[in-house]
């Protein structure tokens, strides 16, 4: 009887020590900190990186990675422990503040060489959030047609950024926050997944950076998203990510955060305001200081 | 800039929207899916009446006009609901309502043709609790409390 129920081999649980190497590395990759409470996760999403690489457990992986010197397979590891999950329109109110007030109320000031309007989204993961934004400018803003009109997307996971550009989404992802509308006027479906259209995948520039390290140079920036991202670093990060992404704003230039987060108590050069049902934060113009 | 808060579907304030309770009829053949959509809509005060197939969907919409959304299956028995939705659309009394179709069609022309016929959302099977109220969102429906 007994010989008839499969072997489950329980795997090794990790050391302690193994989990510190993992967490100094995702650190030192990403500034993404990650506590105790994350050893499941990181069993979880290693598990795959191991079978894919062959070999046998989690534990070994480790063992791999800490006795050779950086490279593919230690990207791999960070990058599939970092959190990427996203969606088109996450979370709705913001994109339609977006939409309603805050891209019209920027454009309305403009006239003449003063037309240009410059976004970026940091930590774009997938691509979701910048093309969302692409797709509501084709959409609702015809007339950015004869602006200088720059949509920039930044990662810091060279995976996602190959997704992104690639611009392929799983059933699942369409069927998540997309209108229909939107999906059947900017997809083509290829097999069971759907691509954005090359017109909507143009419009956007991507970009391989990390917020807590690299310096970038972009113009001036309207419109900042940068949500879920400040999340995953610990206090001293987040002031230093923020003091770095505000010189990319122009005065009065709003930046967009994820519903959990906040510059409050971490940097006052940003003024919080509400839009409509959202919330965004203000670079503080030099005088407002 | 802040001026009138009270602008599109996402404007109202959270007790605003509860003022009445909302209303949705939910038209699938598979008892199962009737009952996990009635599961999550009444997460969020939905009340629901159920139709089992097209043709009792539309005779409880040709003397109760007083739904905030219908949940439609493509595949129904008797009336399709594609052919649902356009008769839907033909009923002035019913032309302001949200209409949702919930299917294992997943191919870009249906999507198109649902679309066209007067759907204003489609959702594909399977979707999860959130899918559905995400789709709920983009219709007007205030999801937000209750997802919290
Ligand atoms: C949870 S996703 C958020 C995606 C999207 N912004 C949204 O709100 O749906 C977080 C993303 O931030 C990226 N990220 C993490 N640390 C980063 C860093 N130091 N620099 C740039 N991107 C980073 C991750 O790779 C991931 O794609």
């Amino acid at each position: 009887m007994n010989r008839e129920i499969p072997r489950v081999r329980l795997p090794e649980p990790i050391s302690a020590a193994d989990f510190d190497y993992v967490r100094s590395l995702v650190r030192e990759k990403t500034a993404v900190a990650l506590d105790e409470t994350k050893v499941y996760l990181v069993n979880a999403r290693l598990l795959p990186i191991a079978r894919n690489a062959g070999i046998r457990s989690v534990v070994d992986l480790i063992r791999h990675l800490r006795s050779h010197p950086l490279g593919e397979l230690h990207t791999q590891a960070v990058e599939a422990i970092v959190t990427t999950e996203t969606s088109f329109f996450r979370d709705f109110i913001p994109f339609e503040a977006l939409r309603q007030e805050v891209i019209p109320e920027i454009m309305e000031g403009r006239t003449g060489s003063d037309r240009s309007l410059t976004i970026w989204s940091a930590g774009c993961s997938s691509g979701q959030e910048p093309y969302s934004i692409a797709m509501m400018l084709r959409e609702s803003f015809p007339e950015l047609s004869t602006w200088r009109t720059r949509l920039f997307a930044s990662d810091v996971s060279k995976g996602m950024l190959e997704r992104s550009k690639s611009g392929t989404y799983s059933q699942t992802e369409v069927n998540r926050g997309l209108p229909a509308r939107m999906m059947v006027k900017y997809f083509r479906q290829q097999g069971s997944t759907w691509r954005i259209n090359r017109e909507i995948r143009d419009m956007v520039s991507f970009i391989h950076h990390n917020l807590a390290r690299d310096i970038l140079s972009l113009p001036p920036v309207d419109i900042l998203a940068m949500r879920n991202v400040l999340i995953y670093f610990d206090v001293e990060t987040k002031r230093m990510v923020l003091d770095r992404i505000r010189r990319h704003l122009k005065p009065g230039g709003f930046l967009m955060l994820g519903t959990a987060e906040t510059t409050l108590n971490l940097d006052e050069r940003f003024q919080r305001v509400r839009v409509g049902r959202a919330v965004f934060y203000r670079a503080m113009t030099a005088e407002a200081r | 800039m802040m001026a009138n808060p009270n602008i599109g579907p996402f404007a109202l304030e959270p007790n605003e929207k509860r003022r009445t309770p909302m209303r949705a009829l939910v038209i699938d053949d598979s008892r199962a899916m009737r009952s996990i959509l009635r599961g999550i809509l009444a997460s969020i005060d939905f009340e629901v009446i159920e139709a089992a197939d097209g043709r009792q969907a539309i005779d409880i919409l040709s003397t109760d006009h007083d739904f905030n959304i219908a949940l439609v299956d493509w595949n129904l028995p008797i009336t399709s609901g594609l052919q649902v939705v356009t008769e839907i659309r033909r009923d002035p009394h019913l032309a302001g309502l949200p209409l949702l179709m919930v299917t294992t069609e997943t191919e870009f022309e249906r999507v198109a043709q649902a679309l066209q016929a007067g759907a204003d959302e489609y959702i594909m099977k399977p979707f999860d609790r959130e899918m559905l109220l995400d789709k709920l969102a983009i219709l007007g429906i205030p999801v937000e409390a209750a997802k919290a």
